[in-house]
């Protein structure tokens, strides 16, 4: 069998971009951090019950004049008749009241306000859960694929996850996309599927190690490209079509879940990546050099 | 070898039997399945308890009264499916999907409705809410005509006693911290009876009669987090997803039926099943789809077409190595079988850690995981099988074509 590419000879560039886009992400997230919305960040809500219908444009003028540059604002009530305004300050009742006065002279005496003061702990607890959530996972799932498999396989397929939640999370730090709440269960889906789509090969290969029983480097790394190659109709085909389900929910799914689908869409493909690029490599290296060890205390003591 | 003709006939049957059993019955599935706040509109609440008097200790009777106390308050806003969970030690959320007045909503649920009458000072609690005889309150009019609402006394005779002692006297009635009315005592009451006006409209008395019939609360319920979702943008998000997901099911039907032809197509109807089952779980177990459920179930979706696709990648290699469409079948599904169940197990892993961990959203989207993940084993992988042994043995279909497979691709065994 001829390879058209051979995925374990050029291992050390795959470390080097896996290992840019950790950088990449360690420092976007240090410098910027991430566009937190509503649900992480403590602030004020502002409900304006103006009353009647009204243009939000010309509403959200009246509250950049007051200083709130870009109001975060929509439309609420049963007849669009309220106003609710978002801001991450926190708000002193003078400026409240300076909000009311400012509405009641626009559009009448019957304007009320009711502010409210957002907490992020529930946003916040809900995110450092997940998070506990994901590492007791991880635990679970290299419990299982040891018993399974061997440790090796799967503290490479761990790594290959995280490193799937971190790339998502980058790109998201990096282009300043806003984080909510159901961009956590984007990340959760991402590590669900990045470990289903490197089990299967890492299936293949330890299917083949049985069979070759490789020797050498280049034997093992054959038996690794060759287990790459065998799934890799599969992969394509797998990611192909789980990509084109997060594309289609991103272009007509809407504006609610338009970020949701951008964090899957971008999951899926580096899970797919993650899988061959870095999962196998990290394993191949990893499995020679103790059947390097191995061998030299074979030949230190024969008897054993 | 001879054809036969009984699976053929066996298959179109099975074929016949889920697409209308899923074409007829589907409907009403999905008007059975619960649609989350973020779907269909609504307010949701997280609510803390702090104690009411000083040295109340919350304890989890204490929360499951409360949790009872608000599920009453909901009646009064007229909810049909109200999702009351207590989270944490101290935490009560209210999701009230469908609801259109927030506001309402929220003044009716946190309010703690302790009804006291106290002493003239207004600093001594005489008599409480808890004294009350249960569903004894009533809007009425006082002797001005004026809206009111009448409440009983369980120990007439205590009521006696004070209005007795406190005769000519103001007799403060205070709902929590607010002063009601503050009636003059002209003659003790013997028959238990008190009658609240406070410049209340008709509508206003209604409503604190039902306040207070359902109960006050055992504890402060502080607001720490509230949602809000229009019904209008819920409706949109809800028809947006499902105009997506079409989309999204059309391109992977045609990609499988024309990438795999013969198994294709059994793939096209395991995934329909697929999709039909998970809704059919869902309304059965009463769990609430929600955006993360749905991702959930995009999620099963791509888990079970990799499954049909790691079978049949699998098959065509022992097509390919030589073999004949029955034992290529055969061994490849046997093969793919392991594979397919190591992936799925350490998903499912993952999602049951996450259900055991996680809160609210995380948790949904957890059982809509673990349903998805079952589901599609037991379409994608035993479904599946058995259409293809069916089609397979039935030895019409014998040629690699129908697999996608070329002539020229395969080897001598």
């Amino acid at each position: 069998m001829n390879y058209k590419l051979d995925f374990v000879k050029h291992r050390k560039i795959w470390f080097l971009i896996s290992a840019a886009v950790v950088l990449l992400s360690a420092a976007s997230l240090l410098i910027q951090g991430l566009n937190l919305g509503i649900d992480f960040v403590s602030g004020t809500r502002v409900d304006i019950n103006i009353g009647k219908a009204y243009d939000r444009q010309e509403a959200n003028a009246l509250l950049e004049k007051l200083g709130y540059a870009d109001p975060n604002t929509r439309k609420a009530g049963s007849e669009d008749e309220m106003l609710i305004f978002r801001t991450s300050q926190v708000l002193q009742p003078d400026k409240v009241n300076e909000i009311r006065d400012t509405f009641r002279k626009e559009y009448g005496k019957q304007v009320g306000v009711n502010e409210q003061k957002v907490s992020p702990i529930v946003g916040r607890e809900l995110a450092r859960n997940a998070m506990i959530s994901v590492a007791i996972a991880s635990l679970g799932i290299i419990l299982y694929v040891t018993i399974r498999f061997e440790y090796r396989f799967a503290v490479a397929a761990v790594l290959a996850l995280l490193y799937d939640a971190l790339f998502v999370i980058c790109i998201f730090s990096l282009f300043r996309v806003e984080v909510d709440l159901v961009f956590i269960a984007a990340i959760l889906t991402i590590v669900g599927y990045s470990v289903n789509d490197t089990i299967v090969i890492f299936d293949r290969i330890r299917e083949n190690l049985k069979a070759y029983r490789p020797k050498s480097f280049e034997e093992l790394s054959r038996t690794v490209n060759e287990s790459i190659h065998q799934t890799l109709i599969r992969s394509i085909n797998t990611a192909l079509t789980v990509i084109f389900a997060a594309a289609a929910l991103y272009f007509f799914g809407g504006e609610s879940i338009r970020n949701f689908s951008l964090a899957l869409l971008l999951g899926l493909f580096s899970g797919a990546y993650s899988s061959i690029f870095l999962a196998s490599q990290v394993w191949v290296v990893w499995k020679w050099r103790s059947m390097e060890r191995r061998r030299e205390r074979l030949k230190a003591n024969p008897a054993e | 070898m001879r054809v036969r003709k009984g699976r053929i006939v066996l298959f179109a049957l099975l074929v016949v039997v889920i697409f209308s059993t899923v074409g007829f019955t589907s409907q009403s599935v999905w008007e059975d399945i619960t649609l989350g706040l973020d779907l269909q509109g609504g307010f949701e609440v997280l609510y803390e308890a702090q104690p009411l008097e000083k040295g109340q200790d919350i304890t989890s009777g204490v929360m499951a009264n409360a949790a009872q106390a608000v599920s009453q308050r909901i009646d009064v806003l007229g909810v049909r499916e109200p999702e009351i969970s207590i989270e944490g030690e101290n935490r009560l959320r209210v999701s009230l999907a469908g609801v259109k007045d927030p506001e309402k909503a929220r003044e009716i649920l946190g309010k703690p409705a302790v009804l006291t009458f106290r002493d003239p000072s207004g600093e001594e609690k005489l008599m409480r809410g808890a004294d009350l005889v249960e569903g004894g309150a009533k809007q009425d009019f006082d002797q001005n005509g004026q809206p009111a609402v009448t409440v009983k006394f369980k120990d007439a005779k205590k009521f006696h006693q004070l209005t007795q002692e406190y005769i000519g006297q103001p007799m403060p009635i205070y709902l929590d911290d607010n002063q009601l009315s503050a009636p003059v005592i002209n003659e003790p009451i013997p028959n238990g009876e008190a009658i609240i006006s406070g410049n209340f409209t008709v509508e206003e008395a209604k409503e604190l009669a039902e306040l207070l019939n359902a109960g006050s609360l055992p504890v402060k319920l502080k607001e720490i987090h509230s949602n809000a979702v229009d019904a209008s943008l819920g409706a949109k998000s809800l028809q947006e997803s499902l105009v997506a997901g079409l989309y999204a099911i059309g391109f992977i039907f045609l990609f499988m039926i024309g990438y795999y032809r013969l198994p294709g197509l059994v793939a096209v109807i395991t995934l329909v099943t697929y999709g039909y089952l998970v809704l059919l779980t869902f309304s059965l177990l009463g769990v609430t789809l929600t955006l993360p459920g749905i991702a959930a179930f995009i999620l099963g979706l791509g888990v079970a077409v990799d499954a049909n696709i790691i079978m049949y990648e699998r098959i065509k290699d022992e097509i390919r190595l030589g073999k004949t469409v029955p034992s290529a079948n055969r061994s490849g599904s046997r093969r793919s079988f392991l594979t397919i169940f190591d992936a799925n197990v350490t998903t499912v892993i993952g999602a049951a850690v996450l259900f055991y961990f996680g809160t609210s959203g995380v948790r949904g989207f957890a059982v809509s995981l673990i349903v998805g993940i079952v589901v599609s084993f037991l379409t994608a992988v035993a479904l599946s099988r058995f259409l293809m042994n069916l089609l397979v043995r039935s030895n019409l279909l014998k040629r690699p074509g129908w697999f996608g497979v070329k002539e020229d691709e395969i080897g001598e065994l």
